[in-house]
């Protein structure tokens, strides 16, 4: 939340209409989710004259409240509710954030006109467990009662809620930096806050003497104040820092929190005399036990910075101080710290600890050692005009931190190309100027030096062009098109083969499906076929998605059950994803779920049923389609997961490429087929060249015979056989008929068979005597006798 | 001989007119045209008469035989016709009976907008490049200008693999790292690279830890920002109608500078403010931007030569946007009665 009342401490925006403004920063690049006018109507402060329990409720209280213009009766469930306090009253007609209207009414038989407020109500606190259990808030004020209680609160301003992007934060966050980029929008000039004060002869470095032992505290400053009175802050400072969220507390603390909020800087205040007259920086042993200022017990490791009286601990660097070394009622000297600690250190610290505070923040995102000098010098002032502090000569010190300055040259084409803009030299200059980026121009080249302040700029042009694009306004863009030359794009790799398959599949009616990739190890754990060792997340969200699937088929049982369970009966699904094992090699797999009916025609009852061979026929025609024709076959094989008889691996050139089958009726009753093919094997096998085959002109004969076998038998060992001896006039074998009751344990296969020769008709008899010796060979070399 | 010809056609003629049907017909053309029937009777005949007489005979007997034939075929289609009429009309089916269900085969809703889009950018010389989505922390982050430490990261909390080291990608834009160096420096690089991308978010109806970008990059010379919003426009008006209106509003990425974030009218209430568009009228898309230098240094590019853009959607997004759909979990679940309205093609 930025104060605008604030911010017109250092610029000259009196004239703005602050919704315009609000508009033109957004466009600049820091968003302006909300522009609040925080006065809220028909708020006063009031004083509780008589509480007493409500006769029908164990929680409610029933006040006499006086309000200035007179004497009301309000409910209020607050248990901190009491006779002789002054508090916030929303009186009827009040409108409350969330569009909440306070209205006279009768709560449990007892008239109630108006509302007692909690922080949190009036939109100013967050709404947590926290402040809930706080309960109204009880003022410390000389306002009388009838007062607005905006003027208690500071809502009489207007407040910009910043979504600042994630590296624009260290200077948008702070009411300075905020000043800068409206500045830059309106080209006006920034005026710092006053900082001179007296300091007497008595010097820091003779009460203390500062030690850094960690690289991760580049630059260490302090100073110190005497006998400061500790107060109540003035109204200013109150109401400032709770339009931004934070509550007063004295005029000690008030003061580095305001601080804070003009420059960025988070500082810490020790009491000196409890502190003794060492600083060491240092970072913490491991198990290192420290009392944070909110009375919590919290156990550092090595990676944590602490700030030590040369042996204990007396704060943890950026993030909290020690109860030890606090500043309380009868604090007389104070050591004021600013400093710069190392910001991964202080992200990593704070997130470990859970504990994320309004320094721990702003440090997490990197500050600017100009800014911490500022805001030292800053907070002796305020010290010494509202705490009557004393302010010590001298700054006790460590600096070891990077002075370079970040300095960039570029010619302003350079900015256009980036831009696909025409700007002058004169244009850049303006741009420049706004920025207040310090610049020199000779020989058409600029050579900018980027301000502290702007962390987030580097010495690079497209940084500059960022920054001159923004202010220009990108509406001023034109849209063109890239002027090179170019050719239609491709699928490179195996996306080209995944389109085609994808394609194929829903034109064959399978509906494609998208699932998690993260599975839980039970899943994990079916249609582990292959034996592949699988990858455990280290730190998974939940015990649900912590195994990376080597396998898409137990999802596809997923999406099957949610169908299912919507009354869904006839299931076609495939999906095609990556799957890792435990070594990262990458399988692409497309897998593939049917149950129920395929074709469906009840009344002509012609509905073809999914079953292995419906599965089958999907299989081949991808297959087919991809150009495995007469490559694959399909070898029974028992397989997790699988009915044990209605399984097989599926092969091309005698390599395994996937598996099909029945789900075992143990693992799921419904009879539901599945397939799973490894897309990445299929795309690392050559296929022939698509050639023309031209269809023969003479006429084929046809013969049909049928073999009786072992009900065991495949038909595609007789077959193989047929085919061996058919030779090359035997153009295509089919099996039409199976028949099974013939005797016991035998069946009996049909088969047609096609006899043809591209080139000439061929005579009945040397198709009978090709015939004839198919079945003696068959006879002969399988079990298979020739049906009678 | 002549009236005995004529007496054979009358009484043809009125035997076919009583005649019942093909059966009959069929009889009577054996009758009469058969080898015992009369007109073969008359014809032997011929061998008594004269030359002159023959000459004469033929003729007359040839018209009697001809005559006859036409009228007893003619009879014979009639009855053929007939009797196909009474067939066809036998035949005759009920329409609007229930039809033989053909399967649905219905696209998952992101893969149809990501195949749409991809139809686009392939029009415009984009190549469709995939990557691996176990990845090296190195391409996913730090060669895309995110060192380690970056408070960048902290945003995109990941899913580690292995300690800093590997990882489930949190954004497809290592592919688009892969692919600079593998044209090494010297080529342009036109691509988009639609896929999964993982995080650390617990599912809710707008959060999902496994989501699909996709993420596009053009490196070549003299590419502007200006190049950016022209083929921003393209896809934008694709999607959404060609009175699509697009705006660039400054935001900030690591691997971009300038960095935009890209806004299209609002197509609910054509920019007038809505809850769709949070009143303001423009709906944001997509982030992009410049390619920052220390990435195309990085690439082996010299951004003193090479510039270039790169843009990134979130298939979920503009699916939701486009379709009107509100949970995110809609596009993991595959609910049938809802695939089956996928299965068709898009108003053009």
């Amino acid at each position: 939340m930025i104060s605008l009342n604030w911010v017109k401490d250092y610029i000259d925006i009196a004239d703005e209409n602050l919704h315009e403004l609000a508009v033109k920063v957004t466009k600049a690049g820091v968003n302006v989710e909300k522009v609040v006018d925080s006065h809220i109507d028909n708020l006063v402060i009031g004083y509780v004259k008589e509480c007493i329990d409500h006769p029908d409720s164990d929680h409610l209280h029933v006040c006499q409240v006086d309000v200035g213009s007179k004497i009301t009766q309000i409910v209020c469930g607050a248990p901190n509710v009491k006779k002789g306090i002054k508090v916030i009253v929303a009186l009827p007609g009040c409108v409350l954030p969330g569009n909440n209207e306070i209205k006279a009414g009768v709560i449990r038989g007892q008239e109630s006109n108006g509302m007692i407020c909690a922080l949190f109500e009036l939109g100013i606190e967050e709404k947590t467990e926290e402040t809930y259990s706080k309960g109204i808030e009880v003022l410390n004020t000389d306002l009388e009662p009838g007062t607005d209680a905006n003027i208690y609160l500071g809502t009489d301003d207007t407040l910009y809620e910043l979504d600042v992007h994630k590296h624009r934060n260290n200077d948008c966050y702070y009411h300075i930096g905020f000043a800068y980029e409206i500045a830059s929008i309106l080209n006006k000039k920034v005026t710092l806050p006053e900082s001179n004060h007296q300091e007497i002869k008595d010097n820091v470095n003779d009460h203390i003497t500062i030690k850094v032992e960690t690289d991760k505290c580049p630059y260490y400053t302090a100073k110190m104040v005497k006998n400061v009175e500790i107060k109540e802050s003035p109204q200013f400072i109150q109401k400032r820092l709770i339009s931004a969220g934070m509550r007063p507390i004295n005029n000690v603390v008030d003061i580095s929190n305001y601080v804070m909020l003009e420059y960025g800087q988070p500082l810490h205040f020790f009491d000196k005399n409890k502190l003794g007259d060492t600083i060491l920086v240092r970072t913490a042993n491991e198990n290192e036990p420290i009392k944070t200022l909110d009375g919590q017990d919290r156990t550092l490791i090595k990676s944590d910075i602490v700030i030590t009286d040369g042996q204990k601990p007396v704060c943890i660097a950026g993030v909290m101080g020690g109860e030890n070394t606090d500043v309380d009622g009868t604090t007389k000297d104070i050591l004021i710290e600013s400093a710069i600690f190392d910001s991964v250190s202080i992200r990593y610290t704070s997130s470990r600890l859970d504990l994320k505070s309004e320094a721990s923040i702003r440090y997490g995102k990197g500050l600017s050692y100009e800014y911490t000098d500022k805001a030292l010098e800053r907070a002796c002032y305020l010290l010494e005009k509202y705490a009557n502090a004393t302010v010590l000569s001298g700054v006790a010190k460590h600096d070891n931190i990077d002075k370079t300055e970040k300095v960039v040259s570029f010619k302003t084409k350079e900015i256009s190309t980036l831009l696909g803009l025409k700007l002058t030299d004169k244009d850049v200059e303006t741009e420049l100027d706004r920025l207040m980026f310090p610049y020199t121009l000779e020989n058409k080249t600029f050579t900018v030096t980027i301000p502290r302040r702007r962390l987030d700029i580097d010495s690079n042009v497209n940084d500059i062009a960022e920054e001159i694009g923004r202010l220009y306004g990108y509406e001023n863009l034109k849209s063109t098109l890239p002027k090179v030359p170019t050719r239609r794009g491709v699928y490179v790799g195996d996306v080209s083969i995944r389109k085609q398959i994808t394609k194929r599949l829903r034109t064959l009616g399978l509906t494609e499906t998208k699932t998690y990739t993260l599975t839980s190890p039970d899943m994990a754990s079916k249609f582990n076929y292959e034996r592949k060792q699988q990858i455990k997340l280290p730190n998974p969200m939940s015990i649900d998605k912590s195994i990376i699937r080597t396998s898409i088929l137990p999802s596809l049982m997923n999406v099957y059950e949610y169908n299912k369970a919507r009354n869904i009966k006839d299931i076609l699904l495939y999906e095609i994803s990556k799957t890792y094992d435990i070594n990262y090699e990458e399988d692409s797999k497309i897998a593939i779920l049917i149950k129920g009916n395929y074709l469906i025609n009840e009344w002509q009852h012609t509905t073809t049923k999914c079953d292995f061979y419906c599965l089958k026929g999907i299989i081949e025609n991808l297959l087919d389609y991809l150009g495995f024709k007469n490559r694959y076959s399909f070898v029974s094989s028992e397989i997790p997961e699988l009915h044990p008889g209605i399984s097989a691996k599926i092969l091309i050139d005698r390599d395994e490429i996937g598996i099909i089958g029945r789900i075992h009726p143990s693992y799921k009753k419904d009879e539901i087929y599945i397939a799973e093919l490894s897309m990445t094997k299929l795309y690392n096998k050559q296929i022939k060249p698509l050639k023309y085959k031209e269809a023969s002109k003479y006429p084929e004969i046809i013969k049909d015979l049928a073999f009786v076998v072992d009900n065991n038998t495949e038909s595609e060992t007789i077959k193989n056989q047929i085919r061996k001896s058919g030779g090359r006039l035997l153009t295509n074998i089919e099996v039409f008929d199976i028949y099974s009751n013939i005797e016991e344990g035998k069946k009996s296969i049909a088969y047609k068979l096609t006899f043809k020769d591209p080139n000439r008709t061929l005579s009945d008899e040397e198709v009978m005597e090709i015939f004839n010796k198919i079945i003696k060979e068959v006879e002969n070399k399988t079990e298979a006798k020739l049906r009678s | 001989m002549k009236e005995k010809a004529e007496q054979l056609k009358s009484e043809v003629k009125e035997r076919l007119e009583n005649s019942q049907n093909l059966k009959e017909v069929n009889e009577i053309k054996v009758e009469y045209l058969g080898k015992k029937g009369p007109v073969n009777e008359l014809t032997s005949h011929m061998k008594e008469l004269s030359p002159e007489e023959k000459k004469e005979f033929g003729k007359l007997l040839n018209d009697l035989k001809q005559e006859l034939t036409s009228a007893i075929d003619s009879k014979i289609k009639y009855y053929e016709q007939e009797e196909l009429n009474k067939k066809l009309a036998s035949e005759k089916i009920d329409v609007t009976l229930p039809a033989t269900k053909i399967p649905v085969g219905a696209p998952n809703i992101l893969e149809k907008i990501i195949e749409e889009i991809e139809e686009v950018f392939m029009s415009m010389g984009y190549d469709v490049v995939d990557g691996p989505e176990v990845e090296e922390d190195k391409y996913n982050f730090e060669m895309l200008n995110i060192p380690k430490g970056h408070p960048a990261r902290d945003a995109q909390d990941t899913f580690y693999i292995e300690d800093e080291t590997i990882l489930l990608r949190s954004q497809t834009s290592p592919v688009q790292v892969r692919t600079m160096l593998k044209a090494g420096g010297e080529e342009p690089v036109r691509m988009i690279c639609p896929g999964k991308t993982y995080r650390r978010d617990a599912d809710d109806a707008t959060h999902s830890h496994q989501f699909m970008q996709i993420e596009g990059l053009l490196v070549d010379k003299n590419i502007s920002l200006s190049d950016l919003k022209g083929t921003f426009d393209v896809i934008a008006k694709k999607l959404f109608g060609e009175d699509c209106e697009t705006r660039f509003r400054p935001s900030y990425y690591q691997f971009t500078e300038p960095s935009v974030e890209t806004d299209i009218s609002c197509f609910a209430c054509k920019g007038k403010g809505c809850s769709l568009c949070k009143n303001t009228g423009w709906i944001t898309v997509s982030g992009a931007g410049m390619v920052h230098p220390n990435v195309l240094r990085g690439c082996g590019y010299d951004p003193s030569i090479w510039s270039g853009f790169a843009f990134g959607f979130g298939a979920e997004r503009l699916a939701m946007l486009k379709y009107g759909i509100n949970d995110i979990r809609t596009f993991y679940q595959t609910d049938l009665r809802e695939s089956e309205t996928f299965d068709r093609k898009e108003v053009e």
